[in-house]
């Protein structure tokens, strides 16, 4: 099968030998690592190629549940501060959709079928794989989020002037959002599991961001004020009133940031954790 | 260049539950010692579930063992397991992290996450496509290509981002024999131009016989001989193997066939059998007269291979792959 004949086979094997003996005990050199901005780029770029070909159609899910939602609530709130949180929870339920149940179904079944051995071959940061993977998702979930509060501000004759600030909430929520995503599909022992704390999460964003708080009993209320979500609906809410009140909104914004950093922390200690067994 | 030293690792018994039996613990790496030069191709034979796969994740510092040392180019990669992606590039047998990207897209992503600047990752996933012979199928994703297609798209993808030693796990799986021979050239050039070391997990006999200059047998965990494929072959190098096919069944009642059957390693049809060369002689004299003959569909004699290395140190498992 090889192409090299024997003899050329037999004066490698000869050179190998003679190489020994030079080689002695000297330590060899490393090649340098991967620096973390362009791998993080690379990891960013393939995951967003990836993302492109295979879930477009669960892109159009996400946002088709999100307006079916809002068209479900038309019936039950009656504008002013409802209709505000329903929109804004809306919205940010494609970003969990994608970053936290898409993601953590990505980084189990990885993790289960033994890919994650390929970057860990590779001298590559692990922040580099999780915040890659983490912002391309994240980044996915643009269109579909804009999509969602557009057609929510329309229905429920909300302004449509400082959607600008889905600039701040995408990027923020998204972090939190996938972090914790990543550091699910990491830690959970099986695959199935991943799915499911995904969906699990997904359903708890659902519920506690889309419904109006002020109805919920107490305990519920501080299961929302856990959820990282919480703080991105409430920014993004907060903006449609006649006069936002810019601070508590930066305040939430704020909560939402260091959600963000806390839980990519812990994806990145998951990896390192899943990486080498 | 990689010196292995009493490696143990036993993966742990698992309870059984549900009407499932458990299984008890399994000494995956039983006590592997190997020495690998620099510039060779040193292959790990043996048949599925050796522990073969298990060796080489604890020689590329994705699994720890229990005990014992690896080191390679004098790094203690037992203790800096991270310090084996800066020396070589691992092929697994899982692609899944490659899945969906298209091939050009996997091979520069995999050179830039091995440290290159983008021009050089692109420069070398060019010239990888183009030696591999993989331009017709560049921008298709892994996932729609055929498994031997998807083998050497991962292959290329090592390749990008040069590495002194290259671990590859049953590179050639699926793979049509362009595809192999693409394989063993580029492997052979990566040898001669910069003294690339290779360390190559089989279970084909042949891929061993023709392409390592040595080849460590692995049975259970175990290391059972190491040496060139010709040196192995030496210790059985009194024995002939002789294959019998019969036309429809073996005619027993020749008193000479019936004889044979005791050491013959019957399937369906096909009778094999590990000979000295008179005893060798002399059956095929008795099949090939007589009555015999009229049963027999067709017959080969054979020198020995690494098969019957194997099975001669005591191998007992069946699965080696000949072709």
């Amino acid at each position: 099968m090889s192409v090299v004949p024997a003899e050329v086979l037999q004066g490698g094997a000869r050179a190998g030998a003679s190489g020994l003996s030079a080689e002695g005990d000297a330590v060899g050199e490393l090649a340098p690592r991967a620096r973390l901005l362009p791998s993080l780029a690379a990891v960013y770029r393939a995951q967003l190629s990836r993302a492109r070909v295979a879930r477009i159609p669960l892109l159009f899910v996400a946002t088709f549940q999100s307006v079916g939602i809002m068209i479900l609530m038309r019936g039950v709130v009656d504008g002013g501060r409802e209709a505000q949180a329903v929109v804004a929870g809306a919205s940010v339920l494609v970003v969990a959709f994608v970053a936290l149940n898409l993601l953590a179904q990505y980084f189990g079944q990885l993790r289960a079928a033994g890919g994650l051995d390929h970057y860990a071959t590779l001298p590559v940061p692990p922040a580099a794989v999780v915040l890659g993977a983490a912002g391309a998702y994240a980044s996915f979930t643009v269109p579909g989020t804009v999509v969602t509060a557009v057609v929510g501000c329309v229905m429920f004759q909300l302004p449509l002037a400082h959607l600008w600030v889905l600039a701040a909430v995408i990027p923020l929520a998204g972090a939190a959002l996938s972090g914790l995503g990543a550091a699910l599909g990491l830690l959970a022992p099986r695959p199935e599991l991943a799915t499911l704390l995904g969906q699990l999460g997904m359903s708890a964003a659902l519920l506690l961001g889309v419904l109006p708080a002020d109805r919920m009993p107490d305990v519920i209320q501080y299961a929302r004020d856990l959820l990282p979500s919480t703080y991105g609906v409430e920014a993004f809410a907060r903006t449609f009133g006649a006069h936002p009140d810019w601070g508590v909104v930066l305040l939430d914004l704020g909560v939402c940031a260091g959600v963000g950093v806390a839980s990519l922390a812990l994806a990145t200690w998951a990896y390192r954790r899943a990486a080498v067994r | 260049m990689c010196v292995v030293r009493d490696l143990v690792r036993t993966y742990p018994a698992t309870r059984g539950r549900r009407g499932a039996p458990g299984s008890a613990a399994i000494r995956a790496t039983d006590g592997v010692s190997l020495e690998i030069r620099r510039g060779e191709i040193f292959g790990l034979l043996g048949p599925n579930g050796a522990g073969k796969s298990t060796l080489v994740r604890q020689l590329t510092g994705l699994m720890r063992p229990d005990s014992g040392s690896v080191g390679i180019l004098g790094h203690d990669i037992v203790r800096y397991p991270e310090r084996a992606s800066r020396i070589l590039a691992y092929l697994g047998q899982e692609s899944s992290a490659l899945d969906e990207l298209t091939v050009s897209l996997a091979a520069e992503t995999t050179g830039r996450l091995r440290g290159l600047d983008l021009r050089t990752a692109r420069a070398e996933r060019d010239a990888v496509v183009e030696e591999l012979g993989l331009g017709a199928i560049a921008s298709r994703p892994l996932k729609k290509l055929s498994g031997g297609q998807r083998r050497l798209a991962c292959f290329a993808a090592a390749l990008v981002g040069e590495r002194p030693l290259l671990v590859l796990d049953e590179p050639t799986t699926g793979m049509d024999p362009v595809a192999r021979r693409a394989v063993w050239a580029a492997v052979d050039r990566r040898r001669a131009e910069s003294g690339a070391t290779v360390v190559l997990v089989t279970h084909n006999v042949i891929e061993a016989e023709t392409v390592l200059d040595r080849v460590a047998v692995l049975d259970r965990g175990r290391v059972i001989a190491c040496d060139t494929p010709a040196g192995l072959k030496e210790k059985v190098a009194g024995e002939v193997r002789v294959e019998l096919v019969w036309r429809e069944r073996a005619p027993l009642d020749v008193p000479a066939v019936a004889a044979l059957r005791a050491s013959a390693v019957e399937s369906g049809r096909r009778w094999s059998l590990r000979l000295g060369p008179d005893e060798a002689r002399a059956a095929v004299a008795a099949v090939t007269g007589g009555p015999a003959f009229a049963a027999l569909d067709d017959f080969s004699l054979t020198t020995p291979s690494l098969e019957d290395v194997y099975l001669a140190l005591g191998g007992e498992a069946k699965g080696l792959v000949k072709s």
